[in-house]
């Protein structure tokens, strides 16, 4: 089936079998591989997007649900070639170190952020439970999410 | 020697020397989603390549028919072990693993057969119709019986190495050592016997790949890896190519820990690459990265400490065993990483250790961060709490009593002459001020049980513990590698750096730029990709070396390029430099002592102060603080040290309290994040890090590897703080909910009840 989604702000199409998640129809169909495929059963967080604005996992979307909505994925999140806050505070707090959670916890973030702009330490670690991330032990994590939320 | 307190952290810099606090360089494309991992790869007319694996732990297959999945739609091949074009077996240290299956599969998951297809779903789907008959047979699953079963491998593919002779099926190796006199009896005896579950790495990002094929009977692949040159060796060999026929290139890799030092989908990917003549891309799910790479192994431990009544240990008498299931892969050398690390870093006059690995039809293990001293330091550990207090002596105080010092003598003979700060550390740690008990009611998210809301304060116990561990920095035992890396300098003053050093996540591509920018003077510098093709072995990202072992061959590097210069004013430079460790030798296989000066190159060590509380009406748990000082030799970028200390710290929490791949007759039965869980941001403590600077005299800069200590001491310390907060024994890790309440008792052996 044929499927048009509005990627970061962009209209595109794609072919997709009917079994295709949005994880799938986004990193191999529709050139945004950003959003990475850690587990595929929604537990690891690593493919968090925005659906119309909800943050989702989006291996547990089908691609066929996205026809007709508007998805956000971490590329994004930058705007006029600056990073994102939330970006911008990772790097700088060492929050990133294989990386290949940082995606996911980027976009979660931001949606925590935007919903709440001065989360407690409870509530960073309540919302980022469903990112795993097997590198930093979470630490530099919550000093990136508390230094984004200072800006 | 220097103390940097946790409290220290500037705002780090973008381009940075040694030493300085330093982003890293890859961080802005990661945060941006932008950085290629082994996963994203894409070639023009790639096709998907798919692997079939046997869903028995031991069976003899019989025949295997692929007939209707070669008639499947959107198929381009269906391969078995008759289209291995080379050598049929490989191995990391000894060839003993089909690269499909011949004529028997020795565990659950065992690649038979691989498909390509044009999308991933034909191949799934293509290779559930291989029709593969199988004849069970009896599979060797309890690891205090595998030396009485019938042999897994009809030759014993680890014999002969120089390693201790012993004839009983299914070894894969034992080690002896006999250190003094291992008859010294003390005034007080405390024995006791442990159990480790098997834990996983799990590294985030699934084993994947892309081969290539270069047109002219070569291939390049390019995959998430630890060592590139070791891949290349298995590889080529296995395709019937030449070496340089067969390139690899380092692609994004997501996480590692140990679990990337076995081939993955090398031999495969290129194999369905080199039959098809077209890109090919495998990508494992989950479940497939949990059956499909080796895992930490399994151990139980018979332990007796014999001590004065002044609180001095005379004598550490240990056995222990290790379940390697059903290959080699780096078992030996875990095995002897076990029994050199056995007895802690303390002052220890005689021993008497034994350890054994053995093959079986568990999932097979390897490599994985603490690499055979997490297994040990969690019985010693124990042991030495028990010793504490059957002494009544503090915990902390026994163990500067019995600190190892440079001078000292390890059970291996081995005299220690480099850095080990070890009463620093634990000084340091054990000043580390624990946050005051916090009052009730408080939110549940602050609680054993968490957002499950399963108490409001009654049942919880608050308990602190302590732990000391230390292990190995660089290969050991004789295996002396060496890193390489090549510098060129241009006209314009700019350099580039060529280091096939793996970058894991762990940063040593910024400790390659920090390195090359101290020695050439200038931040002007590039990293080139990581590759096969243009610089020769920098060893594997491994045994916490890479940081040593990149930055001697870089610093190095730069430095003949610098008096190149000198002779050259104009014209590119361009200089390549090996840099070896200071010389290993063996262990005498009768006796367990170093045959040279050394059999380990250094050390390093690490101690924490943990609190816990648990709910000892229901069984729950909560890490609340974890204090750390740890011993790095220099800090070649303090944020990343303590990132690794952090994270390392995470891996030994999991093992404590919840990480374990659980198998029923040898099968997985807990292949998803859904069922094997990892600490998650609700799990994880808040983790004050002290790094201690003690120079090691032969690394470069002083710097020793990080990432390794703080795995091996955590899931100690977190014991020794719920034993504390429990009065239980809590002999095996991960703790259950049972044992905590009292429903299960300590865990017991199977077979043998006392040491041989």
């Amino acid at each position: 089936m044929r499927i048009s989604v509005r990627v970061n702000g962009v209209d595109c199409e794609a072919d997709c079998w009917e079994g295709e998640s949005l994880l799938f129809a986004l990193r191999e169909k529709l050139g945004f591989p950003g959003s990475k495929n850690a587990c595929e059963q929604g537990e690891c967080g690593s493919c968090s997007v925005l659906l119309d604005g909800e943050l989702v996992c989006a291996c547990l979307v089908l691609a066929a649900q996205a026809d007709g909505h508007e998805v956000v994925t971490v590329e994004g999140l930058a705007e006029d070639g600056r990073l994102h806050r939330v970006q911008q505070a990772f790097v700088e707090a060492g929050a990133v170190q294989c990386g290949f959670c940082t995606p996911g916890l980027v976009v979660a973030t931001a949606d925590l952020l935007r919903r709440s702009p001065d989360p407690s330490d409870d509530e960073i670690r309540e919302a980022l439970s469903g990112n795993l991330c097997r590198c930093t032990g979470y630490a530099k994590i919550f000093d990136a999410v508390r230094l984004a939320a200072a800006e | 020697m220097s103390v940097t307190r946790p409290e220290t952290k500037p705002k780090p810099l973008e381009r940075g020397r040694v030493g300085e606090r330093v982003q890293r360089v890859d961080g802005v494309p990661k945060a941006k989603g932008e950085f290629a991992y082994s996963s994203d790869l894409v070639a023009p007319g790639m096709l998907w390549g798919h692997t079939l694996r046997s869903p028995h732990a031991h069976a003899r297959v019989a025949a295997i028919d692929l007939s209707e999945a070669l008639t499947m739609p959107g198929v381009h091949a269906v391969l078995t072990h008759a289209d291995v074009p080379g050598e049929k077996l490989y191995g990391l240290e000894f060839p003993d693993q089909p690269v499909l299956a011949i004529d028997r599969v020795r565990y659950f998951g065992e690649p038979v057969a691989l498909v390509a297809a044009q999308h991933p779903e034909q191949a799934r789907r293509a290779a559930e119709r291989i029709r593969v008959e199988y004849e069970p047979l009896e599979a060797v699953t309890d690891m205090e019986r595998a030396t009485e079963m019938p042999p897994l491998h009809d030759e014993s593919p680890t014999r002969g190495h120089g390693y201790f002779e012993d004839s009983r099926p299914n070894v894969v190796r034992h080690i002896v050592i006999r250190h003094g006199d291992p008859d010294t009896q003390g005034d007080v005896t405390v024995g006791g016997f442990y159990e480790v579950g098997i834990q996983d790495q799990a590294f985030l990002g699934p084993e994947s790949g892309l081969a290539v094929p270069d047109g002219e009977g070569g291939v390049d692949i390019y995959v998430a890896t630890q060592w590139l040159h070791v891949d290349r060796q298995q590889v080529a060999p296995c395709l019937g190519l030449a070496l340089n026929q067969v390139r690899i290139h380092l692609a994004g890799v997501g996480g590692a820990f140990g679990g990337r030092e076995d081939l993955s989908i090398q031999i495969h990917g290129a194999m369905l690459a080199l039959h098809t003549s077209r890109p090919v891309k495998m990508v494992y799910n989950r479940e497939e990265s949990f059956t499909g790479h080796v895992h930490r192994h399994p151990a139980r431990i018979w332990c007796e400490h014999r001590a004065t009544r002044e609180g001095k240990i005379v004598n550490v008498r240990m056995r222990i065993l290790l379940d390697g299931g059903a290959y080699a892969s780096s078992s030996t050398a875990v095995c002897s990483n076990a029994a050199s690390f056995a007895c802690g870093p303390y002052n220890v006059p005689n021993a008497l250790i034994e350890s054994t690995v053995v093959y079986s039809n568990n999932p097979p293990c390897g490599a994985m961060r603490g690499f055979g001293a997490v297994q040990t330091c969690f019985a010693a550990e124990a042991q030495m709490d028990r010793l504490a207090r059957e002494l009544d002596i503090d915990p902390v105080e026994l163990r500067l009593l019995n600190a190892i010092a440079p001078g000292d003598v390890l059970p291996t003979g081995q005299t220690i002459t480099g850095s080990l700060p070890v009463a620093a550390v634990i000084k340091q740690a054990a000043a580390l001020k624990p946050p005051e008990p916090e009052e009730f009611p408080r939110d549940p998210l602050r609680l054993p049980g968490g957002a499950g809301n399963t108490t409001r304060g009654e049942g919880i116990r608050r308990g602190v513990g302590f732990a000391l561990g230390y292990k190995n920095i660089c290969y050991s035992e004789g295996f002396d590698d060496y890193a390489a890396a090549r510098v060129k300098l241009f006209d314009d003053g700019s350099a580039e750096v060529h280091c096939a050093a793996a970058e894991v996540g762990q940063g040593v591509t910024n400790v390659i730029l920090q390195v090359a920018r101290t020695e050439l003077g200038t931040d002007d510098v590039v990293i080139a990709p990581h590759t096969t093709a243009t610089v020769d072995s920098a060893g594997s990202a491994s045994a916490s070396r890479m940081t040593w072992m990149a930055s001697g061959a870089v610093r190095d590097a730069c430095r003949a390029a610098l008096e190149e210069r000198l002779r050259r004013p104009v014209g590119e430079i361009d200089v390549e430099r090996i840099y070896r460790h200071p010389r290993t030798s063996p262990l005498d296989p009768e006796t367990g002592q170093t045959t040279g000066d050394r059999s380990h190159v250094a050390f390093a060590c690490c101690a924490m102060r943990v609190v816990t509380e648990v709910d000892v009406d229901l069984g729950l748990t909560r890490v609340v603080w974890i204090g750390a000082a740890q011993d790095v030799g220099k800090a070649m970028n303090p944020q990343q040290v303590e990132g690794q200390i952090e994270g390392g710290t995470a891996q030994g929490l999991g093992l404590a309290l919840m990480e374990e791949i659980q198998t029923r007759d040898g099968l997985i039965t807990n292949a998803s994040f859904t069922d094997y869980l990892i600490p998650t941001a609700l799990d994880m403590p808040p983790v004050e890090s002290v790094l201690i600077e003690d120079p090691e005299p032969d690394a470069p800069y002083g710097a020793k590897g990080v990432g390794e200590p703080p795995t091996v001491v955590s899931t100690a310390a977190i014991l020794s703080a719920l034993r504390d907060a429990t009065g239980l024994e809590l002999n095996r890790v991960p703790v259950r909910p049972d044992e905590l309440v009292g429903l299960e008792g300590p865990a017991q052996p199977r077979v043998h009840s006392t040491p041989e």
